[in-house]
């Protein structure tokens, strides 16, 4: 929004003020101030010229030669105006003017010189208007300063709307200008007004059917309007607060929208007769003043003249019942409407307008009657004989209740941790129309209507009204007196890091984040179907289902980065969603989702890289070692063969997989990807394992290495449990010397540590052991490898 | 004696400069010292040599045996010398220049820059804690004073979700009211303070260009006990800040507006390029806006059931929200807001481990 500090000193006195740092001080205490515009700055030595003759260019279709009397001197000028004539006056701009960024000297122009140069409105920065020179009053004076006609010279700055929402007050100037009162300590001045002149009994004819959405709504009927032009300082204001000047009519209930933020509208008072506001029974069309067709719903507020509507509520009036240059009577609204009933309609329809951009904020509903008032005191300036001739009709319907706060100086000094004393917080909140009265350091308060909206209602709030004003530059910096306790990583917290660690630096692994939905473009790629889920409300078809594991992002940007690297390893802790839980609830889970890819490996390494990984992690975390069980693929991307879950202390926290040949051959020929997804809070909840330690035996040991021959279809934990028995005594270790894989037979050598912590052991003890385990190997048909 | 003494030392400089590596050395050694060495032959001699010479040639032998031990000594190290350049000359000096290929992996830029924020608070006693993505209306809306017809709680901002009453959390504010309930016990009771910061993962329906993305890290902070203030708040807010950035940051607040807390503010840094002058990065103002803050309003506190409909402000407290993805983007001067979710290896592998 944009404000004019020349507009804001009608209320307020700031002679005395450097106006760009006050504006600063306006970001520190209310509102943030995005830019400051200095207007005028680069007009200068523009006065009115009368044209006293014009004259075709000799050389020209369209340039004239003018004689222009600048006051001091008749000059020579060169113009292409089509209004170009004798006996008007006009904006001149002599020799050495600054006119924008043009300065202004003697140029030749077809061969003549041309000592100067007329102005349109948009040269001198008063309005978009280039159509042709400006014409002035035929009453002023030649020579006299532009700037003197018009309010050139004016600071306007813009506020960031957003900073604004809550501040339903500070949608006009009036209120701005309350805020500048309060920071420099001068008073605000009552607005202008009029009372209604009118003494006979004529209302106007308002129907509130819709008390639900509607607040107030006040009126007043005015005929014998004449005058067709707004002042120029009111239209120099307009443009520069970004609003074109229409008609004066228009210009006016633009003007109070300016000024004191609230939204009016002027219909033809020729087609009014009664004004019923209402939502439709069933939806229906309307044409808007700008032409466009709006489908209204059965929930938009529209005001109606008897059964025809004539504009949505707080948003935008009709075509058929808009002000023209005929009008000469109107019927005035100045109506408070639902803000969040407008916001909604506004918002469905697209058409987000100055009106309903503050009726959304909550206006204040006091204001309407104040602006009816201001609105004729402006019209009578301009036009006199303008009649009255109804009451000013107002229906209340809705009020806000009054607040009144209390609270004392305690509180404060608590809230704020500094002084600020029972004086400057009374003048304070009086400055920002709070009545206030103090006594003992208590306080008594009363929000102002304008605040009351929703904006202030409690204790807190006022704190607000006061440490603004008393500037957070000004507070002291001081900690807390609060304990000083330990704060400690949680586990999950510790374990997150640990994993993410590991497979940065041990695995050299690369961390993503990706997106929480499956992305069904990059899934087909992959010939992956999207799996049906939680999805996103109004997300349609395959577009906004949540993901059910890592792997629909990991597995796509696997495809994505395959031409990069040879070999590459990827992972994320991150969240999806396996369907829902009891009460209709997604059942989110905290997953890693680890991808791992070579295309110059073999599958088979990868794979044992990603066990060795696996049990590494659970060592580290957990002190522990999983097992791994076949187990029926659970997504169609998984390898029937080697789909295996990870278990840990009987609890499944995980799957370990290859891709399935199809979705693998999409990624590349030589592709091989291994695929692991731990659940996170599974792996969180398995106890970890006690560090032991057991005193180095001081008496040698004895090492007995076997070579083992793998029967085809049996696993390595069948075969450790030959050795994990009671009846093997003293065995301290099993370390794996060598594995041998030829295709055709396998074969693992190991070594078996013997060792008693108290003895030398004899080669006949360990024999005994060793005899246990080959008995028991023999059962399960396991051969020893002859060396 | 004298005479044989003579020759064999004759025999010896010449055997002993004739060697030339330390087993040669030692064969000689052996020849002459050993106890079938020459100088031993000598000793057997001595027998037959009359007594009243025997003194003097044993003491000839004996002197002939220290000359000769001392010259093996010597000869010895001059051997060993030898040895030792030759095992430095032929030794190779390597190039250290030579490139070297070790695989690294990286973190993800967000990891990096909420490490560095969870250690800074852990040091200054704030918990850190975890929450989820899907949250409840109440969570996300409710408990913190948003009203129901608040434009924040728009389909077209929030990502609602097919299940009950559900959506993906547009902001991290949504954990306030689980952090309070899980503390609050322990601030009643025990009188101990709630500090607790909880970062995480946000989503918010916009379209993603350079400096937007619908899906971005936060981390939220909030500080409750008995008298905490708005000097309190800003003491906090300078000293994180400047242990993030290593600096000395002057920091200043402004009013802002949010719900869940009154007064609210936008926290500005003084511009760490310009150092407040002015500049591009800055847009010419001096400031960067870096966090919204403020002291959490009183229904936030009921909601979260710090503080009762009786006694409304016995405890106070602040909150703060830091956009880990925007602090990021700041510290690694990444300019496009993509590279954090779009999982491209060549943009996330320059976040080398460290």
């Amino acid at each position: 929004m944009l404000i004019s500090m020349n507009w804001i000193r009608d209320f307020v006195n700031l002679d005395n003020e450097d106006l760009e740092k006050l504006i600063k001080r306006f970001t520190l205490s209310t509102a943030e101030v995005e830019d400051i515009i200095f207007k005028g700055k680069d007009i200068s030595d523009i006065v009115v010229g009368e044209i006293i003759s014009c004259e075709n260019h000799p050389d020209s279709d369209h340039l004239h030669i003018l004689k222009v009397d600048g006051g001091d001197a008749i000059y020579d000028v060169v113009c292409g105006a089509p209004n170009a004539r004798a006996g008007i006056k006009t904006a001149f701009a002599k020799p050495g003017a600054q006119v924008g960024e043009i300065k202004i000297k003697p140029t030749k122009l077809r061969g003549v010189i041309s000592n100067g140069m007329c102005c349109s409105e948009r040269e001198i920065g008063i309005s978009d208007n280039h159509e042709g020179i400006m014409e002035l009053d035929s009453s002023l004076a030649n020579g006299t300063d532009i700037k003197t006609i018009y309010p050139i010279d004016d600071v306007i700055f813009e506020v960031d709307n957003k900073s604004l929402t809550n501040r339903p007050d500070l949608w006009g100037h009036y209120g701005i200008a309350r805020e500048f009162a309060a920071l420099t300590g001068q008073p605000l001045k009552p607005l202008d007004i009029m009372e209604n002149p009118y003494t006979g009994d004529a209302e106007v004819d308002i129907d509130i059917r819709n008390k639900d959405l509607v607040f107030r709504y006040t009126s007043v009927r005015i005929e014998n309007i004449t005058q067709k032009e707004a002042l120029n300082e009111m239209k120099v204001r307009l443009y520069y607060c970004g609003t074109r000047a229409i008609n004066l009519l228009a210009d006016l209930t633009n003007y109070l929208m300016l000024e004191l933020g609230q939204p009016m509208h002027a219909f033809d008072g020729s087609k009014i007769n009664k004004i019923v506001v209402d939502t439709p029974k069933e939806n229906t069309k309307f044409i808007t003043l700008d032409g466009q067709e709006r489908d209204i719903t059965t929930d938009t507020l529209m005001i109606y003249d008897n059964d025809t509507p004539v504009a949505i509520a707080g948003i935008m009036g009709g075509l058929d019942s808009e002000i023209t240059d005929e009008t000469n009577s109107l019927v005035l609204e100045s109506a408070n409407f639902d803000g969040v009933s407008v916001r909604k309609s506004a918002s469905r329809m697209a058409l987000r307008t100055d009106a309903s951009a503050r009726y959304e904020k909550t206006l204040d509903p006091e204001m309407t009657m104040l602006a009816v008032k201001r609105f004729m005191k402006l019209l009578f300036d301009v036009d006199p004989e303008a009649k009255i001739t109804s009451n000013i009709t107002d229906v209340y319907v809705k009020k806000y209740p009054e607040i009144t706060v209390e609270f004392d100086k305690a509180f404060i000094d608590r809230y704020t941790g500094i002084d600020i004393s029972n004086e400057r917080i009374k003048d304070t909140l009086i400055s920002l129309g709070f009545e206030t009265t103090e006594n003992n350091g208590n306080f008594i308060t009363k929000v102002p209507s304008f605040r009351a909206t929703k904006d202030v209602s409690m204790k807190a709030d006022i704190v607000e009204e006061i440490t603004r004003i008393y500037g957070y530059d000004n507070f002291s910096i001081k900690t807390t007196l609060s304990p000083i306790l330990p704060a400690k990583t949680s586990l999950l917290r510790k374990e997150e890091n640990h994993i993410k660690d590991l497979l940065v630096k041990s695995y050299a692994m690369n961390e993503v984040h990706t997106r929480v939905w499956q992305d069904p473009d990059e899934l087909k790629n992959l010939g992956i179907e999207i799996e049906d889920n939680v999805r996103l409300l109004g997300s349609s078809d395959e577009q906004g289902i949540l993901r059910t594991t890592l792997m629909q992002s990991l597995l796509p940007l696997i495809n994505k980065n395959k031409n990069e690297r040879p070999e590459f390893s990827l992972f994320e802790v991150g969240r999806c969603v396996e369907g829902t839980k009891e009460g209709n609830l997604a059942n989110e889970k905290r997953h890693l989702g680890i991808a791992m890819y070579t295309k110059t490996d073999s599958e088979k390494n990868l794979y044992f890289k990603a066990v060795e990984l696996i049990n590494t992690m659970i060592d580290e975390l957990k002190h522990k070692k999983p097992s791994y069980e076949k187990c029926e693929p659970v997504h169609a991307w998984q390898h029937p063969k080697n789909t295996s879950k990870i278990i840990v202390d009987d609890i499944c926290i995980g799957i370990i997989n290859t891709l399935y040949p199809t979705n693998l051959s999409k990624i590349a020929k030589n592709a091989k990807v291994v695929l692991i997804e731990i659940d996170m809070d599974d792996l969180l909840s398995i106890t970890a394992d006690e560090l032991s330690f057991d005193e180095p035996s001081k008496f040698p040991g004895i090492d007995y290495d076997l070579s083992l021959v793998m029967p085809e279809g049996i696993r390595f934990e069948n075969i450790e449990q030959c050795w994990k028995t009671k009846k093997v005594k003293e065995l301290k270790k099993v370390s794996t010397i060598d594995v041998y894989d030829n295709g055709k037979v396998k074969s693992i050598t190991l070594r078996f540590s013997f060792e008693n912590p108290e003895r030398t052991l004899t080669s006949e003890e360990v024999q005994h052991s060793i005899d246990i385990i080959l008995a028991n190997l023999k059962e399960l048909n396991v051969e020893l490898k002859m060396q | 004696m004298k005479e044989k003494v003579d020759a064999l030392r004759t025999k010896f400089q010449a055997d002993l400069q004739a060697v030339s590596d330390k087993a040669g050395l030692e064969e000689l050694r052996l020849s002459f010292m050993s106890k079938k060495g020459a100088i031993q032959d000598l000793m057997k001699e001595l027998s037959q040599i009359p007594n009243d010479q025997k003194k003097d040639a044993g003491q000839l032998i004996n002197m002939f045996k220290q000359e000769v031990a001392k010259h093996f000594d010597e000869r010895k190290k001059e051997l060993d010398a030898l040895e030792e350049k030759r095992l430095i000359e032929s030794s190779e000096s390597y190039d250290e220049s030579m490139p070297t290929e070790s695989p690294v992996g990286s973190y993800h830029p967000i990891t990096l820059i909420q490490r560095e924020l969870e250690d800074i608070f852990k040091s200054m006693g704030f918990d850190v804690e975890d929450y989820n993505e899907i949250v409840d209306d109440y969570n996300c809306f409710e408990a913190l004073n948003i009203p129901k017809f608040h434009p924040a709680r728009d389909m077209q901002d929030t990502y609602y979700l097919s299940t009950n009453n559900q959506l993906l959390k547009s902001h991290t504010s949504a954990a306030q009211n689980t952090i309070m309930r899980k503390y609050g016990d322990k601030l009643k009771k025990n009188g101990r303070p709630i500090r607790a910061v909880f970062p995480g993962r946000c989503f918010r329906n916009e379209a993603i260009d350079s400096c937007h993305d619908n899906t971005f890290f936060q981390m939220e902070g909030v500080m409750i006990d008995e008298n905490i203030s708005i000097s309190n708040l800003i003491y906090f807010m300078k000293t994180m800040l400047s242990e993030v950035f290593e600096k000395d940051v002057t920091v200043r607040l402004r009013p802002g507006f949010f719900p869940f807390v009154e007064p609210g503010f936008e926290l500005d840094i003084q511009c760490l390029i310009c150092g407040g002058d002015g500049c591009p990065s800055c847009k010419g103002s001096g400031w960067l806006e870096l966090c919204p803050c403020g002291m959490i309003h009183p229904n936030v506190l009921k909601h979260g059931g710090i503080n009762t409909e009786e006694d409304p402000f016995k405890y106070t407290g602040f909150a703060f929200g830091l956009g880990l993805t925007r602090l990021a983007m700041m510290k690694y001067g990444v300019k496009d807001i993509r590279i954090f979710n779009e999982g491209d290896i060549n943009a996330l592998s320059q976040f080398e481990s460290k």
